[in-house]
């Protein structure tokens, strides 16, 4: 698209790259250009792409078409390694260095120093005392890397890459667990890098970040290019809706299966939780929920949306912050204790941590509610199959019957089977996190219909998702945070997507401003 | 568009071959147990008779007993490597109880009963610190237990200087020498355990909470299952059932040597549970299985031994089902 212009030469073109795995394509027309001596963010939703394309170029995938042009000439690598070795490294969120070995044997590994047949210790550590020094920073090379903490860790990963004589440096996401000094540090250290020619690519979902450090970016969605500007040229605004594939202009119609919303059914006070902070992802969250209301939790990827989740099911322990449940003070220790107050918890993470594959329906809708159908601790059969054959007819779970394998299950089946769970514990507040991810349009329209409908019946539901107009739609109030912390709260009715989406991208919206 | 036909064809083809291996994994025990019972009545003498089926009987109990114990660790994604330690502490500790070594006890009935229960449920507190540490420190189960399997050994040897202990003590060797009804009083014992341990497994919430924890410990967390409860107790059941086996052990030689009481027991165990079909990684188990795989174990062993065949190549026999077993699994999974 855009030709090598302006003060800097092309250093990597990637065009019109295509990707499938086992037929499902992951990338479909995604392009990348970056100069000598720029910081370029690589941005987009989870499954935008931005991975994929990060690995066909470290070849660690093989493209199914497209063009890749390193230095001007044809680039085709067939592992991580041989990428190293012809000028590009990648820095991953994980660093995969060896923990138990020496920093210098970290870095010199796969090109070791020998005098005489030996290998040459001396040298070894001269050159990776050498190389870090580039960054300021001076450590004993002799201790093993693992002594050291996240950041340095980094850098020793990044030093490595430069004694590869890198001219191209890949970063997935290596803010993600640095705390503020530590990510100044590293912000340093990438400057560092640009004044000497090497390009960076900054995988990140922190905006901010982009701002302070890149020339570039270039938007992923569904697995295609959709923008590639300077960072001037662009701002939070648009970057998010580009992200999202949203018009900041237009607002569409309604796009889900919520339903009209009957505000006049909303009661009183259920829930609330004032200054919950845990770790790095959530650093200060608040809000509440009242008995018959959804409320969404908007924010991109990061924001500490289900880490705060985990934090009210008590799955997590929150390290400071207030929560009250009908007016009592609320302190859960593990998930026993949430649901013991009521609560019920549809996790993300479906295979991971919802479902139990080798399980079948049944087994797998009464995991929550086990105590409740056992008199002695034996099990009453005959009150679980009423139970379970209840919810299949009323969810409609399509499956051959309750001892069918619920891994042989659709994915939107086994949400519904997971959701019944919750709901066989006839709760008073359900959590819900990305109900309706992974799974076809007609069951995703079921789903939301549904939660309308429990919602209407009294049931105080918090909704996570990342789709917008779920979020926007579904919801009769919305809370979004950004980088941990809950930044706005905003009425459904009044809420429109542009205001959800500054907030997600400011932290603030033109309605809170103009309240306050 | 000529391709497509064709691989819907590999596709029913795989999907036949699927079925296969289903079927085998489920019924692979059954059958081989089927084939064996059939070869030894065509061509073992003196197969079809009381004593064979009482000879094979009493050498598999204790080994099904621990598997009992053995296939509920396993069912949550465990192993429990200190059975035959734990059988050898429990072997040592009975007779110094009921030869009043430790303390002198009047009654030999006071005597046998204190020293049947005390050295059971110590074998069973063993078992609960292993829980414990796989649980508590998350530990992985397979060094967790290496710590009793090294250590509990040495303790039986400790507690007895290492000498061998010999007795003929009736009111306690009924355990491994009765014959109520003409069935080893042992046989009772194990079918007793088996039968318990398959209800529980099938019926009780206990049991339920003990596959979902295998299945997929992090969805039972958020299920509000007490994922660490479940783990301590079925460690401590495996220990109770190694202890009831070092008893048996000890009844039938009419001797307790730490050194060799429940040697090598840990691997008969494992391969009899392997062998039955409970899945390795936890989350699918039968008791009924572990006894057939122990039977069927058994009855190898007996076959090659009636037929002149060495019990050293026997043993090359057994790891050959075991890893036939195993990947009839695999199969299936994949």
């Amino acid at each position: 698209m855009t030709p090598p212009d302006g003060p800097s030469p092309m250093l990597l073109d990637m065009r019109d790259i295509q990707k499938r795995f086992a037929g499902i394509p992951a990338l479909v027309d995604a392009s990348l250009s970056v100069r000598s001596g720029e910081v370029h963010a690589l941005i987009g939703q989870n499954g935008a792409g931005k991975s994929t394309l990060i690995k066909v170029l470290t070849g660690y995938h093989r493209k199914d078409a497209g063009q890749v042009l390193f230095e001007g000439k044809p680039f085709e690598v067939h592992s991580p390694h041989q990428a190293q070795v012809n000028g590009i490294s990648t820095i991953y969120q994980e660093i995969n260095l060896v923990p138990l070995r020496s920093v210098t044997e970290n870095i010199c590994l796969g090109r070791e120093r020998r005098r005489h047949g030996l290998l040459d210790w001396n040298a070894m550590h001269t050159e990776a005392e050498r190389l870090l020094s580039r960054f300021s920073i001076r450590i004993d090379v002799r201790r093993p890397l693992g002594e050291f903490n996240t950041a340095t860790q980094q850098m020793v990963a990044i030093a490595r890459a430069i004694g590869f004589s890198a001219r191209l440096v890949v970063m997935d996401e290596p803010t993600s667990s640095l705390d503020e000094r530590e990510v100044g540090v590293l912000f340093s250290v990438i400057r560092q890098l640009k004044a000497e020619g090497i390009s960076v690519i900054f995988v990140s979902h922190k905006l901010d970040e982009l701002y302070e450090v890149c020339d570039r970016v270039t938007i992923m969605r569904d697995g295609r290019t959709v923008r590639s500007a300077g960072m001037k040229e662009i701002n939070k605004l648009e970057l998010v809706a580009a992200m999202l594939g949203r018009d900041v202009a237009a607002v569409e119609g309604h796009a889900t299966a919520f339903g009209e919303r009957d505000r006049s059914r909303i009661g009183d006070a259920m829930f609330s939780a004032r200054g919950l902070r845990a770790g790095q992802a959530v650093r200060n969250v608040s809000f509440d929920l009242r008995r018959g209301e959804i409320a969404g939790f908007a924010g991109l990827l990061g924001a500490g949306r289900t880490e705060t989740a985990r934090l009210v099911f008590g799955a997590d322990r929150a390290s400071a912050g207030e929560m009250t449940m009908e007016g009592a003070a609320y302190h859960p220790d593990r998930p026993a204790d949430a649901i013991a107050a009521g609560m019920g918890f549809c996790t993300e993470d479906r295979k991971g941590e919802g479902i139990v594959p080798e399980m079948t329906v049944a087994e797998n809708l009464t995991l929550a509610l086990l105590p409740k159908i056992s008199r002695n601790g034996v099990l009453d059969e005959s009150r679980q199959r009423e139970i379970v054959e209840r919810f299949i007819r009323e969810l409609g779970i399509k499956c051959s019957g309750p001892n069918q394998k619920v891994r042989e299950l659709s994915g939107g089946n086994q949400q519904k089977v997971l959701l019944a769970r919750w709901l066989a514990m006839n709760p008073k507040l359900l959590i819900l996190d990305e109900p309706t991810r992974g799974i076809d349009v007609g069951a995703k329209g079921e789903i939301q219909r549904l939660i309308r409908g429990l919602a209407d019946q009294g049931l105080g539901v918090l909704m996570i998702s990342s789709e917008l107009e779920e979020v926007i739609e579904g919801a009769d109030r919305i809370f979004v945070l950004r980088d941990g912390v809950s930044v706005t709260e905003l009425e459904a009715e009044a809420a429109n997507e542009e205001e959800v989406l500054t907030a997600m991208a400011h932290g603030t919206s033109a309605s809170s401003e103009a309240a306050t | 568009m000529t391709g497509l036909p064709r691989s819907y064809a590999d596709r029913d083809a795989i999907a036949r071959s699927f079925d296969l291996f289903g079927f085998l994994s489920r019924y692979g025990t059954v059958i081989a147990l089927v084939l064996l019972v059939a070869f030894n009545l065509a061509f073992t003498r003196n197969f079809a008779t009381m004593q064979t089926l009482n000879v094979n009987l009493t050498q598999v109990c204790t080994i099904v007993i621990v598997a009992v114990g053995m296939t509920l660790v396993i069912a949550t994604g465990g192993i429990d490597l200190s059975v035959g330690s734990l059988m050898a502490i429990s072997g040592a500790l009975a007779p110094m109880i009921f030869m009043g070594k430790i303390l002198p006890i009047g009654s030999i009935y006071l005597g046998v009963a204190a020293a049947m229960i005390v050295s059971v449920l110590v074998a069973g507190l063993l078992g609960l610190f292993n829980g414990w540490l796989v649980a508590r420190f998350r530990i992985q189960p397979i060094v967790a237990t290496l710590v009793l399997f090294i250590a509990g050994r040495g303790i039986a040897q400790v507690m007895t200087n290492g000498n061998l202990q010999t007795f003929r003590v009736p009111e306690f060797q009924w355990i491994g020498l009765a014959r109520p009804l003409d069935i080893p009083a042992q046989v009772i014992i194990m079918a007793v355990i088996v039968a318990a341990a398959a209800w529980a497994l099938r019926k009780t919430l206990f049991g339920r909470c003990i596959l979902a924890v295998g299945g997929n410990e992090k969805a039972s967390e958020l299920a509000g299952i007490a994922v660490s409860k479940i783990k301590i107790a079925v460690y401590g059941i495996s220990g109770l059932c190694a202890g009831l086996a070092g008893l048996i052990v000890i009844a039938i030689n009419s001797s307790s040597d730490a050194n060799l009481v429940g040697l090598g027991m840990e691997l008969d165990a494992i391969a009899a549970v392997a062998v039955g079909g409970t899945l390795l990684s936890g989350g699918k188990a039968t008791i009924i299985g572990s006894l057939l795989g122990a039977l069927t174990i058994q009855l190898v062993r007996y076959t090659l031994l009636a037929n002149g065949v060495p019990d050293a190549a026997a043993l090359v026999v057994k790891a050959g089902i075991i890893a036939l077993a195993v990947w009839l699994q695999q199969q299936h999974r994949g």
